[in-house]
């Protein structure tokens, strides 16, 4: 294998958000890290400096990168989540571009739920305002691990390091309110270019990483001894061939911590318990396997487990309730009311349930709670209690974003109705001591 | 093989998966989650590199036992002979079950006909969903990526389709976590895509990893080609060359597999896997932009074939 493929394979993968008002210059920084990344290719400029043209523009509009949609060039709007891939020799990068206006909420949502670091934007001259209020509380709700504030158009401010300081201090103190554990706010103008990709000689006085370097060097995977080890069944192989008759083995993807030949373990959520004989890792047997890795686990007693079962280590079950708490963001058109019968999908299990109460809805500018709404409509954050017909096994959220989220879905007509975090909305606003527990793992 | 990524400068911890070990898992994530939640699923497989890594996934999810899923080709008529041969030889291979719907059988009976430029890639539609709709497939793998096209980056994982196959983009379901919805009513079907979040590099890197065997014309080889709309053509029965393009031979390959008549080949000499990956690397063209005549007919042109239910 040459150095070429050698060096592009030892890449790890980030996932992240990105989080602006309208006219924050979201578009231009997006466009400028794939170009500046080299991860633009002619055609595609090609294609978009035509559109431009048609559209009588004279440079090329980066926006239309993105917006793909017949509805999204004719109307100039972006209407759902779009998906890039970038990559640099460090590392890949999923990019999940989410509009600044319609569904707004819905979109970060959805684009922060699977991300590892959400780059919040704001213009410097109007600093932290509503808008930016509300990505906060959306990074902090989904507990984002990461945010990253991007102080954009430094250049029209004479790129003085009085505004970017007083913009830093509000929103770090503001995000740590909401139990966000670290901010790294930089200085950018992501149209002339500063600090995005190249370190910026306009601004001696920032020490920092460039949007980039940050994208490169944060940590994308957490320490796995303070998480609960989650594997929720998916499927269970028998061959039954001449071959291996009696083999019988539970496939799934570790949602959370690392599973170890010899482990005692205790199937919910019915109870039984084994012990680990084996870990097969797509066709290798290890010792060892950890989040977020897809492995088919064997064990020593031929129990009876099936799909929606979760496999857990005997010394660290979750209760199982029926009789669920927590924060939702419901995303669909048709409200959410009390008595909604729903269906309830955590993990690999899929069981009905009822809306016994929604005790609140979340105002996101202020943080206020209106007692007792009566139903959500399509982007509102609301506390519900949800009853389930069978015992689910679920952890908080703030402990494990994978085993501790769920989605409501209407019989019906199989909308997918509600996004569903367990626990409280925001985390504790005193930063935990230890660094290493901070109950951020997934 | 799985490689734990180097540890950079502290910034990894050794619990990171490369990107290739979180991609892999990703897909064989979602192969498990139509094995364990939908009754008929299907993969569509054309012998192209993208259905060839779907098919790998597949069996390696599965292992030891068989793949629970038969196999679809959509036969333009227009096949290059060496795929073909490929397809069959791998289907055998696994003891699959292919079925086959054919473009040329609906010219024949009189229920497509030939458009006038000779590309079939979108009459292939109305012979999919028929057959989606006849054997009553209620899962249908597609092996397309959302790096490939501005339509298909808004995909979802899961996109259901209506009894016509239509993707309606206004009406998609929010996919949150990794928790897909595969609701659907009778005669609809979900489309699942489980390499939406792979590229084109990742893909041939895959390949190079895993050892996968692939169908030769993806590699440089000498070939009788005539230009046109800005590509070279394989001359032959299908349609080529007409009246003032003239044949040559040169050394090409194939990035994209799909119809003869629209597919171009590419000038190459990269003759193994790893001076493929170099060219790609390296390579200032989208692979749909250098080898597909059907996506430059219009800015909107693979939204509206996947609307009326193309792959």
């Amino acid at each position: 294998m040459s150095t070429t493929t050698e060096e592009l394979s030892a890449t790890t993968l980030l996932r992240f958000a990105t989080a602006g008002s309208v006219d924050d210059g979201k578009s231009t920084l997006v466009g400028r890290l794939l170009h500046d990344s080299k991860s633009v290719l002619a055609d595609q400029l090609e294609a978009v400096e035509h559109a431009s043209r048609n559209r009588g523009q004279d440079t090329p509009d980066l926006a239309l990168l993105t917006d793909g949609l017949r509805a999204e060039r004719e109307q100039g709007i972006t209407i759902d989540v779009a998906y890039r891939y970038f990559a640099t020799p460090r590392r890949r990068f999923i990019l999940a571009d989410t509009p600044g206006h319609v569904q707004y909420t819905r979109n970060m949502v959805t684009g922060a739920s699977t991300a590892e670091l959400t780059v919040i934007l704001v213009d410097a001259r109007n600093g932290v305002v509503e808008q930016t209020r509300r990505h906060a509380a959306i990074a902090a709700l989904l507990r984002v691990p990461h945010v990253a504030l991007a102080v954009n158009k430094m250049d029209l401010v004479d790129y003085r390091e009085s505004v970017f300081a007083a913009i830093a201090e509000e929103f770090t103190a503001y995000a740590s309110e909401l139990g966000v554990p670290e901010v790294t706010a930089i200085p950018i103008s992501a149209l002339a270019g500063d600090n995005v990709v190249e370190p910026s000689s306009n601004m001696d006085w920032y020490g920092g990483p460039t949007v980039l370097e940050h994208l490169e060097t944060v940590p994308v995977s957490h320490d796995l001894s303070h998480c609960h080890a989650r594997l929720p069944v998916q499927y269970v192989i028998r061959p039954q061939t001449a071959e291996h008759p009696d083999y019988r083995g539970y496939a799934g993807q570790i949602a959370a911590g690392s599973f170890r030949v010899g482990e005692t373990v205790t199937v919910l959520p019915a109870g039984r318990t084994s012990r680990i004989s084996g870990i097969d890792l797509l066709g290798r047997p290890v010792d060892v396997a950890w989040t977020t890795q897809s492995v088919t686990l064997l064990l020593e007693d031929d129990i009876d487990i099936s799909r929606g079962d979760l496999i857990v280590p005997s010394e660290d079950v979750p209760a199982t309730t029926q009789d669920i708490e927590a924060t939702v963001c419901h995303v669909a058109d048709e409200a959410l009311t009390v008595g909604h019968r729903v269906l309830i999908k955590h993990g690999t299990r899929t069981v009905k349930a009822i809306v016994k109460d929604i005790p609140s809805r979340l105002t996101l500018d202020d943080l206020s709670l209106h007692p007792h709404p009566g139903q959500l409509v399509a982007n509102d954050i609301g506390r519900v209690k949800i009853r389930t017909a069978e015992p689910l096994p679920a952890d908080v959220y703030a402990d494990s974003r994978r085993t501790g989220s769920f989605i409501l879905i209407d019989p019906a007509d199989g909308t997918t109705l509600t996004a569903g975090m367990v626990g409280e909305s925001f985390a504790a606003p005193e930063p935990v001591q230890d660094g290493a527990d901070d109950g951020w793992d997934f | 093989m799985t490689t734990v990524a180097k540890a950079e400068e502290g910034t990894d911890s050794p619990y990171a998966l490369s990107h290739l070990d979180a991609l892999e898992s990703e897909a064989v994530h979602i192969f498990r989650e139509v094995a364990g939640e939908f009754e008929r699923p299907v993969i569509l497989f054309s012998g192209g590199k993208d259905s060839i890594v779907m098919l790998h996934l597949a069996v390696k999810a599965f292992a030891p036992a068989a793949v629970p899923f038969t196999l679809l080709h959509v036969d333009t008529g227009h096949n290059f002979p060496e795929v073909l041969e490929y397809r069959d030889r791998t289907v055998a291979r696994h003891g699959l079950r292919l079925h086959v719907a054919s473009v040329q059988d609906y010219i024949d009976r009189g229920l497509l006909k030939e458009r006038p430029d000779g590309t079939r890639n979108p009459l292939q539609t109305l012979p999919l969903t028929e057959k989606i709709q006849k054997e009553r497939f209620d899962a249908v793998f597609g092996g397309g990526r959302r790096d490939e096209e501005k339509a298909r980056a808004k995909e979802r994982v899961f996109s259901l389709r209506d009894e016509f196959s239509q993707w309606d983009p206004r009406r998609q379901r929010p996919e949150l976590w990794n928790l897909y919805n595969g609701r659907h009513a009778p005669g609809e079907h979900v489309r699942v895509f489980p390499l939406s979040n792979w590229t084109e590099l990742d893909v041939w890197q895959y390949i190079a990893r895993e050892g996968i065997e692939l169908p030769q014309i993806y590699f440089a080889h000498e070939r009788e080609v005539f230009r046109r709309a800005g590509m070279w053509l394989t001359a032959g029965e299908w349609g080529g060359p007409k009246d003032g393009e003239t044949v040559e031979k040169r050394l090409v390959r194939y990035r994209t597999v799909g119809d003869m008549s629209c597919t171009g080949a590419v000038d190459s000499d990269a003759t193994t896997l790893d001076a493929v990956i170099t060219e790609i690397a390296a390579s200032r063209l989208t692979e749909r932009g250098a080898t597909r005549a059907d996506d430059k007919l219009s800015e909107a042109a693979m939204e509206d074939r996947k609307r009326e239910g193309y792959f």
